[in-house]
């Protein structure tokens, strides 16, 4: 009768981010562990959720910029010059 | 670049080394436009956020005592920027979604039960396939709600720490658990969604 805990299931779902990013108190992750040692069901979730995190992770940009025209770069360079001076003389 | 590539720009940039600079704006137009991209969906806004983030990063650069805090503090600026640009439903409140919509159906099966989830052991491995998947990614951060989609960008695209993406949206830590777990398994669930596509496609 090892998956009939349902209501422990609910608790570990709403857990399971912060189980990944390490963040969980240990007592709260030592109870997880307890129930994910015989609920597949949950093991086979949170392997979907940690892919989940890691695509996100690494999700380089697919829309880049267009190249930045010289006058904003050179109002950029105006603005990082005056401060530059400013620390200097400050 | 990662991160700390990123703060030693930052050290040489206000050492006045005109070549960290160019690599700065570099850089930091390319994330800059990523983020409001992904919260505004406009390129034009995108662009324009961008610029005016820099503008208001290097006018204040007076500012920024610790380098290594140059992250956190261009994407705060970035948020404001973003905020003036956003023209979808400005005063519609964000829906939360309850933690029941994100959980997968579930059948009885003998004693136990089966989740009605895709198969995540077998992720395609082409490179093809996975520029497909990002883009999935990318297209559900983009449909998540506007109160999940700063606080995953922040902590899961730009790896910010939980602390620090508190400050940027002036929440607390405990808010942005919550939120970062519900976006997670928003996208989570629309992955899922377009990976049993293909997996019923394939078999």
């Amino acid at each position: 009768m090892a998956h009939e805990h349902t209501g422990d299931c609910r608790q570990i779902f709403a857990a399971l981010s912060e189980y990944l990013d390490m963040t969980l108190p240990v007592e709260s992750c030592a109870d997880l562990e307890e129930h994910l040692k015989d609920c597949p069901p949950c093991i086979e979730f949170l392997n979907s959720l940690r892919q989940t995190v890691s695509l996100c992770k690494d999700c380089d940009p697919i829309e880049k910029p267009e190249p930045l025209p010289e006058p904003s770069r050179d109002r950029l360079r105006d603005a990082y010059q005056k401060a530059i001076a400013a620390r200097a003389s400050g | 670049m990662e991160r700390d590539q990123e703060i030693e720009i930052t050290r040489r940039l206000l050492a006045g080394d005109p070549e960290a600079f160019d690599r700065f704006v570099e850089h930091f137009r390319g994330k800059i436009f990523n983020y409001s991209w992904l919260m505004c969906g406009q390129r034009d806004d995108a662009e324009e956020v961008a610029q005016e983030t820099l503008m208001n990063v290097f006018e204040n650069l007076g500012q920024l005592r610790e380098p290594d805090r140059v992250r956190p503090w261009v994407f705060r600026i970035a948020k404001n920027a973003c905020l003036t640009k956003r023209r979808r439903s400005v005063f519609a409140p964000s829906k939360e979604i309850s933690l029941d919509q994100l959980m997968p159906v579930r059948h009885q099966e003998g004693d136990g039960f089966r989740l009605e989830i895709a198969d995540w052991t077998h992720l395609p491995e082409d490179e093809a396939m996975r520029a497909e998947l990002k883009r999935e990614v990318q297209r559900a951060i983009r449909n998540l709600p506007e109160l999940y989609r700063p606080v995953i960008l922040l902590r899961d695209v730009e790896g910010l720490s939980t602390q620090e993406t508190a400050q940027i949206l002036d929440l607390n830590e405990d808010a942005v658990k919550t939120r970062l777990h519900r976006a997670r398994l928003a996208v989570r669930k629309e992955l899922d969604a377009r990976l049993r596509r293909e997996q019923t496609v394939e078999a």
